[in-house]
């Protein structure tokens, strides 16, 4: 077994002459900054809660714990099925609309989840608009015909599932699309149809990456509270607030967070493996242009059905319903302050988008340079962040905060006699830090995916004619990361735009975003008022959204020798 | 030595410069009661005393959580919440000090505030059955206790037993009648579910009015906001409910107050007294009950007609630290009853 594709870097003499490289220090240094939060989480296993841990595991725990996975399981499988067909259709083939499905098939990505299942409830409830209407055409009464229960187990799943299998769709399109087109030509001059060559070919190639946009959705499935919240269902975010909130046992919900974040681990050990099966560098860099297969007739309308049935059940009918509600309310919710909302929703997702990117670049980057298994846990640590709930992080973001404070009050006073009070806790710095410790793993994972796309070759032949690092990062690995980097900002900035629980307890006095306002509202059981500023999240995150769609179609190298 | 000494008095001086901004009298609030509930009577507030208003949402524990780590450092001057267990819980962990004034101590009665002076009440929240008008006659219903009766067998609906409200109307019948009673009642009420608890106050009041049940524990502010909601459906269902106070032959409704207490950091604490003292003024009282269906925490406050129409009726004069003492325990109770 070779080591893992990652390692295989360049020139064995290069990292040998430097022992520990800055660079691999600095990885190891960011990546316990961003870390602390969550050992500060962790170290709550020194508080004693025996007695709650009997209660719970003789109670609701099992049940947790079981719910959680069946959650995982039915959103895994949802997302691949949503995400992955359309993805290959869009870029193989030409139906009509294909150019739109494109874009259209991203748009779920804007709404939040907590949004889509208070919408979702509102519009398939019993009292809602469906059974309305199908009582009044048939006449029958509740409880008389079957319907399918909207808050339940499969109606979470299938929340969860309209909005994220576009990180499913987005990464393994962007995979198709960098697949070199002579192993789908060599496979289809061996005689493999279109289904052979997606299954036998297409579909293991892209698998590290489908693979990536996999456990991205797990880990936000299982960091979601609001949806299984309101659902009701008992799932193990649920069963950490309950210890928190209700039996007012903080200690005890944090040591349910750690135990949270081995399921995490266990998922990333699985990506981790999965990788190690393969390596995934194409043996040929032609990338000619890719003749799409015009489709007609049933194979077209087939293509249409696959690609819009996401696009419907994820964006067109919830904002329908929302924009209905909108159309009664905006008038008493849309004032001047729904603009400062909107002000401060999108100056912190760019912020923090552009930072988590960087961010990324700079230990991705590293990491490939310098891989020791060092960095390489570091790496993998630093992101671990994305599956614990927002509040959970938000609390660990604290803990250091103020201890950095307090020792600069403690300093100042000894010095000079005089109180600093908070510097940084309750500062947008204290929030920015927070995003960094929850999405750093959505960016990192893209522009990880996109490094390994980057042959070693490369490198080599990038220096055999005297390229230095810089150049060689300037010349050849920039632009065959745009694509990667424009998903991770994009992804990023989506996120942080529906960012609710930790922006809600770190945030400095007077400053609200939109997420806060259409949560707050939504928790007052007050929907119509919600539906405004939930679609200004949505539409703010389209524009990213199309944009990025369309840079990440002439991403694909040899698109523009082409055309 | 001094060259250090130079150095961090350049850096955090220009920190210091950015904290020290506000000169103008302030007062700094971590409130667990939404933003669209309370700024209004904040602006007022502001207007009528010059006192700058600072204002912090989010859930009361991760509001208390925050205020506990911050420490002393906090710039917290008010903690207010939506119920009591939370305000007893922060003031079981020392972040809250008590306050001297006689304007709140004369007009709010007694069983509304903290016997310390930690906290105060400011309006009264209470949950009550409601029930179809088409199936039910109020006579067939009596008290909360009754609801475990088998006569109710599938035809309760009501919302997850991880929502406070449900957690403190457990703890207060715990006060009342004891552990084990309560998880007998618990059990009862359990098998007497039409479905599993699911979603807010508001959907069990259209589970009832569509036929899912007869049935629900909700709280009384949330039928007022779907009699006068904007969406059409909201008001059909809440008109086919008619609303019952439980136990007015006994001890009274369940009562549950939204209120607060001035933090043991504050550093604005006479501003932070004078806002109390403010919202608990004629005017700040009423518009409890005009803009959220709440009941006043004074007596002698003209009430809006929504009100109005639900009658008087008796309250549980329990003291209400009381539910904040067996929050826990209700809530291990409903584990062990399967109340999820």
């Amino acid at each position: 077994m070779s080591t893992t594709v990652d390692t295989v870097t360049l020139s064995p003499s290069y990292t040998r002459r430097v022992a520990v490289h800055p660079w691999a220090l600095a990885i190891v240094f960011v990546s316990f900054i961003l870390s602390l939060p969550l050992i500060a989480v962790a170290g709550s296993f020194l508080i004693p809660a025996k007695d709650i841990w009997q209660h719970l595991l003789q109670t609701v725990l099992p049940e947790y714990i079981v719910n959680s996975l069946f959650l995982m399981l039915g959103v895994g499988v949802m997302t691949a099925l949503l995400g992955i067909a359309p993805a290959w259709l869009v870029t193989m083939c030409k139906f009509p609309g294909s150019r739109m499905f494109e874009w259209a098939l991203l748009l779920p990505m804007a709404i939040p989840a907590y949004i889509i299942a208070y919408t979702y409830a509102g519009v398939l409830d019993a009292s809602g608009p469906v059974q309305s209407w199908l009582r009044e055409i048939t006449g029958w009464h509740y409880g008389e015909y079957w319907f399918p229960e909207i808050r339940s187990l499969g109606g979470a799943i299938a929340m969860l599932s309209f909005v994220l299998y576009p990180y499913v769709y987005l990464i393994s399109r962007a995979a198709f699309i960098g697949q070199s087109i002579c192993a789908l030509e060599v496979a289809r001059t061996l005689g493999c149809g279109p289904y052979k060559t997606f299954f036998k070919v297409a579909l293991p190639l892209a698998r590290p990456a489908i693979i990536v946009g996999l456990t991205l959705v797990l880990m936000e499935t299982l960091a979601d509270y609001g949806t299984v919240q309101y659902f009701g269902i008992a799932a193990f975010t649920t069963g950490i607030f309950r210890t928190w909130f209700g039996l007012g046992n903080s200690a005890a919900a944090a040591q349910l967070s750690a135990l949270l974040m081995l399921f995490v681990i266990v998922l990333i050990y699985i990506e981790y493996w999965s990788r190690k099966q393969q390596r995934y560098y194409h043996t040929s860099s032609r990338y000619g242009f890719l003749s799409q297969k015009k489709l007609r007739r049933w194979p077209a309308i087939i293509a249409i059905i696959v690609c819009s049935l996401p696009v419907f059940s994820g964006f067109l009918i919830p904002v329908g319903f929302l924009m209905k509600w909108a159309s009664l309310t905006y008038k008493s919710v849309v004032d001047q302050q729904f603009y400062i909302l909107m002000w401060h929703s999108i100056m912190l997702a760019i912020c923090a988008a552009l930072l988590a990117t960087v961010l990324a670049l700079f230990m991705a980057y590293g990491k490939r340079q310098y891989s020791k298994p060092l960095t390489k846990i570091a790496v993998n640590i630093s992101g671990m962040g994305y599956a614990v709930p927002g509040t959970v992080i938000a609390v660990g973001v604290m803990l250091p905060f103020a201890w950095l404070d307090r020792t600069i009050d403690n300093l100042f006073k000894s010095y000079f006699d005089l109180s600093t009070g908070l510097i940084l806790s309750g500062t947008l710095i204290a929030l920015m830090f927070a995003y960094m410790v929850r999405f750093l793993a959505v960016s990192l994972k893209t522009v990880d995916a996109g490094l390994t796309k980057i042959k070693p070759a490369m490198d080599d032949a990038g220096r055999s004619i005297g390229m230095k690092s810089v150049t060689l990062m300037r010349r050849v690995h920039m632009p065959m990361l745009r694509g990667s980097l424009l998903t991770a900002i994009l992804l990023v900035f989506v996120d942080v735009l529906k960012e609710l629980p930790a922006t809600l307890i770190l945030r400095p006095f007077n400053f609200n975003t939109l997420a806060i306002r259409a949560y707050e509202l939504a928790n007052e059981e007050r929907l119509a008022d919600a539906a405004c500023p939930a679609l200004a999240i949505v539409f703010v995150g389209i524009i990213p959204v199309i944009y990025l769609s369309r840079s990440i179609s002439t991403s694909r190298p040899g698109h523009d020798v082409s055309t | 030595m001094t060259i250090m000494k130079l150095i961090m008095s350049l850096f955090f001086s220009a920190l210091i410069f950015t904290q020290s901004r506000a000169i103008a009298a302030e007062v700094n609030i971590y409130s667990a009661r939404n933003e669209v509930l309370i700024k209004p009577l904040l602006d007022q507030f502001t207007q009528q005393s010059g006192i700058e208003v600072n204002l912090v949402t989010g859930d009361a524990d991760a509001l208390i959580k925050r205020l506990e780590i911050e420490g002393d450092n906090s710039p917290a001057d008010l903690l207010l919440t939506v119920d009591v267990a939370r305000l007893q819980r922060a003031k079981e962990i020392n972040l809250l000090q008590p306050v001297t004034s006689e304007i709140l101590s004369g007009v709010i009665p007694e069983t509304y505030r903290d016997n310390g002076s930690y906290w105060f009440g400011l309006s009264l929240r209470s949950r009550v059955i409601v029930y179809a008008k088409d199936r039910v006659k109020p006579d067939q219903l009596s008290s909360y206790e009754a609801l475990s009766e088998p006569a109710w067998k599938g035809r309760i609906c009501v919302r997850s037993s991880s929502h406070v409200y449900n957690q403190s109307l457990v703890a207060s019948l715990i006060a009342h009648n004891g552990v084990d009673a309560t998880e007998q009642w618990a059990k009862g009420l359990v098998g007497n579910f039409a479905r599993p608890p699911q979603g807010g106050d508001r959907d069990q009041i259209k589970a009832i009015a569509v036929g899912q049940c007869d049935l629900a524990l909700v709280n009384t502010y949330y039928l007022g906001g779907m009699l006068h909601s904007e969406l059409e459906d909201e008001i059909q269902a809440a008109e086919k409910v008619a609303l019952f106070w439980p136990n007015q032959s006994d001890r009274g409704a369940h009562i549950n107050i939204s209120g607060a207490g001035v933090t043991k950091s504050a550093k604005n604490k006479a501003e932070a007294v004078k806002l109390l003292e403010f919202m608990t003024s004629d005017g700040a009282q009423a518009w409890y009950a005009e803009k959220n269906y709440e009941y006043p925490v004074r007596s002698g406050i003209a009430i809006s007609d929504t009100l109005k129409q639900w009658g008087e009726f008796v309250a549980d004069e329990l003291n209400l630290d009381r539910l904040g003492q067996y929050n826990a325990e209700a809530v291990r109770l409903m584990d062990r009853a399967g109340w999820k």
